[in-house]
């Protein structure tokens, strides 16, 4: 689903985050990328994402090579993906449910459609009753698992969160995390980047070890 | 096909909500946009308006040829005839000396000059419409100038007269009246272009949040793209109206002023408001030029807002 080969990404100024990273995510694959802030590892989940492209190598996501991609195809690229944010980049001048909407504004369901699956979703996280509330009223747990609604909405392949639960307590840490094992569940391929030990720990999935910038055996 | 319809009506609708929004903001925008195009849109009106007064002078070649004082009833005849056989020769007027006497004393303001006239001075006249002839300009004028040459050689021809002066110094006014509107319309047009492109460039940035998370869950350019495009398209649009309202409200106040001024000039000149086809034409162009100004926004600044 995943697959890196030799792939570095230095930053303009010289910075090399990446430095011959290798590696293969099956589809269904439930994988954290862990290392310490500064490892490596939110510039890999870009690179998933088609939010940066690669120095050298190649990143291939669903069978696509990520960075000869045209920038026209990007969009379709992230259709297929969820992302979720540590800042959860939702919008604060319109309702919950409005913001699990906006993945569907450019899809081709028609409005009744759309609004069903936006429910599901938000069903789906708990905030089932919440639909009208503006996201600011939701507390931090919450409004992560709005963006993970979000996220999610459009049935994307592949899940990809950067440090989800970095600003949570361990309750609501523990609620995000199970959220992200109800969809691997199902089928959808997670990869979540974070620095929480205690976390990788409980799950037990595989992990990808980043230490600056190269990925540990 | 419905699913492409349907992101149009979103984003019209997305547009219109957010000039209704913002209610004082786009009131301004119309105002300037309007005031702009209404000086263009005013000059054409009222050269129109001259046009249409000239218009009831024919501005097809035309000959006027005066006979000598001396010269016979009998010349005249004979010289009538030739004229009427020449190929290029449309129509020929005989305008005898009485006659000519008759129409002074009815034009306004000559009645008691030509009473107090003794004798007639005005000589027997021919007024030779020609066939329209094709060719430019130039070729015209000397085909016309050529005719005049050869009725000049006729001993009973006093003076010929080609083409009234007045009717092509006014047909020059005209075009030069339209370049200048031509003119002032394509400075005006970058301003309204400059408007647009700034009013799209201030929403986008206040938007930027939005466009930012669009872009990062699979949003095209293109559809990030429309709401703003429509929003100049109907920036555009709404600009126009004022224009026009602008212009038909200045027409209307000026109208009753203007009339009371040509009647006493014996004159029927009345203002007139632009054809519905050129006000089409306005409005069409107006929304043109604000998607033209949008697109140019946009494309500039969504570049400029890659996610990270």
């Amino acid at each position: 689903m995943i697959s890196f080969s030799g792939v570095c990404k230095r930053y303009p100024g010289g910075r090399e985050a990446l430095h011959d990273v290798t590696f293969s995510i099956e589809r269904g694959e439930f994988v954290f990328v862990a290392g310490h802030t500064g490892a490596g590892k939110t510039t890999l989940l870009k690179l998933v994402a088609a939010l940066e492209r690669p120095s050298a190598g190649a990143v291939i996501v669903a069978g696509q090579n990520v960075g000869a991609l045209r920038p026209a195809a990007v969009p379709y690229l992230r259709r297929n993906l969820g992302l979720v944010f540590q800042n959860q980049k939702l919008l604060y001048d319109r309702s919950v449910f409005d913001n699990v909407m906006l993945p569907l504004a450019f899809g081709d369901l028609p409005e009744r459609e759309a609004a069903r699956r936006a429910r599901a979703a938000l069903e789906k996280v708990g905030l089932a009753g919440r639909e009208r509330a503006n996201p600011i009223e939701l507390s931090g747990g919450e409004q992560q698992r709005l963006a993970i609604a979000r996220a999610v909405v459009n049935r994307p392949a592949v899940l990809l969160a950067d440090e989800p639960t970095a600003n949570l307590d361990a309750a609501a840490a523990s609620a995000v995390l199970e959220l992200f094992a109800a969809f691997h569940r199902v089928g959808v391929t997670v990869l979540i980047a974070t620095h929480d030990e205690g976390l990788i720990a409980r799950a037990g999935h595989r992990v990808l070890r980043l230490a600056a910038g190269r990925l540990a055996a | 096909m419905r699913a492409w319809l349907r992101q149009h009506r979103r984003a019209a609708a997305a547009a219109l909500a957010r000039m209704v929004a913002h209610k004082a903001a786009t009131a301004l925008n119309l105002a300037a946009i309007g005031i702009a195009l209404a000086l263009p849109a005013g000059a054409y009106a009222l050269l129109e308006s001259l046009r249409a007064a000239a218009a009831g002078v024919s501005l097809e070649p035309q000959l006027a040829v005066y006979l000598k004082p001396e010269a016979s009833r009998a010349e005249a005849e004979a010289l009538g005839a030739r004229l009427a056989k020449a190929p290029s020769v449309r129509e020929v007027r005989f305008v005898p000396r009485e006659q000519a006497l008759r129409e002074l004393q009815a034009v306004e303001g000559l009645a008691e000059l030509a009473a107090a006239l003794e004798t007639n001075p005005l000589p027997d006249a021919f007024v030779v419409r020609l066939r329209p002839a094709s060719g430019s300009a130039e070729a015209r004028a000397a085909a016309v100038e050529a005719l005049a040459g050869q009725l000049r050689a006729f001993p009973a021809v006093a003076h010929v007269q080609a083409d009234p002066l007045w009717a092509r110094r006014l047909a020059a006014l005209v075009a030069l009246g339209r370049l200048a509107i031509g003119l002032l319309a394509a400075l005006l047009a970058f301003g309204l272009i400059a408007i647009t492109f700034n009013t799209i460039r201030l929403q986008i940035l206040t938007q930027r949040a939005e466009i930012e998370v669009a872009k990062l869950i699979g949003a095209t350019d293109a559809f990030i793209r429309r709401p703003f495009l429509y929003l100049g398209a109907l920036q555009g649009l709404g600009g126009g109206a004022v224009a026009l309202a602008l212009v038909w409200g200045v027409l209307a106040a000026l109208d009753t002023a203007v009339a009371e001024l040509a009647a006493t000039y014996g004159s029927q000149f009345r203002l007139r408001f632009l054809e519905p086809a050129d006000a089409a034409a306005i409005l069409a162009f107006s929304c043109f030029l604000g998607w033209v100004g949008a697109l140019m926004s946009v494309s500039r600044h969504l570049r400029e807002m890659e996610p990270t």
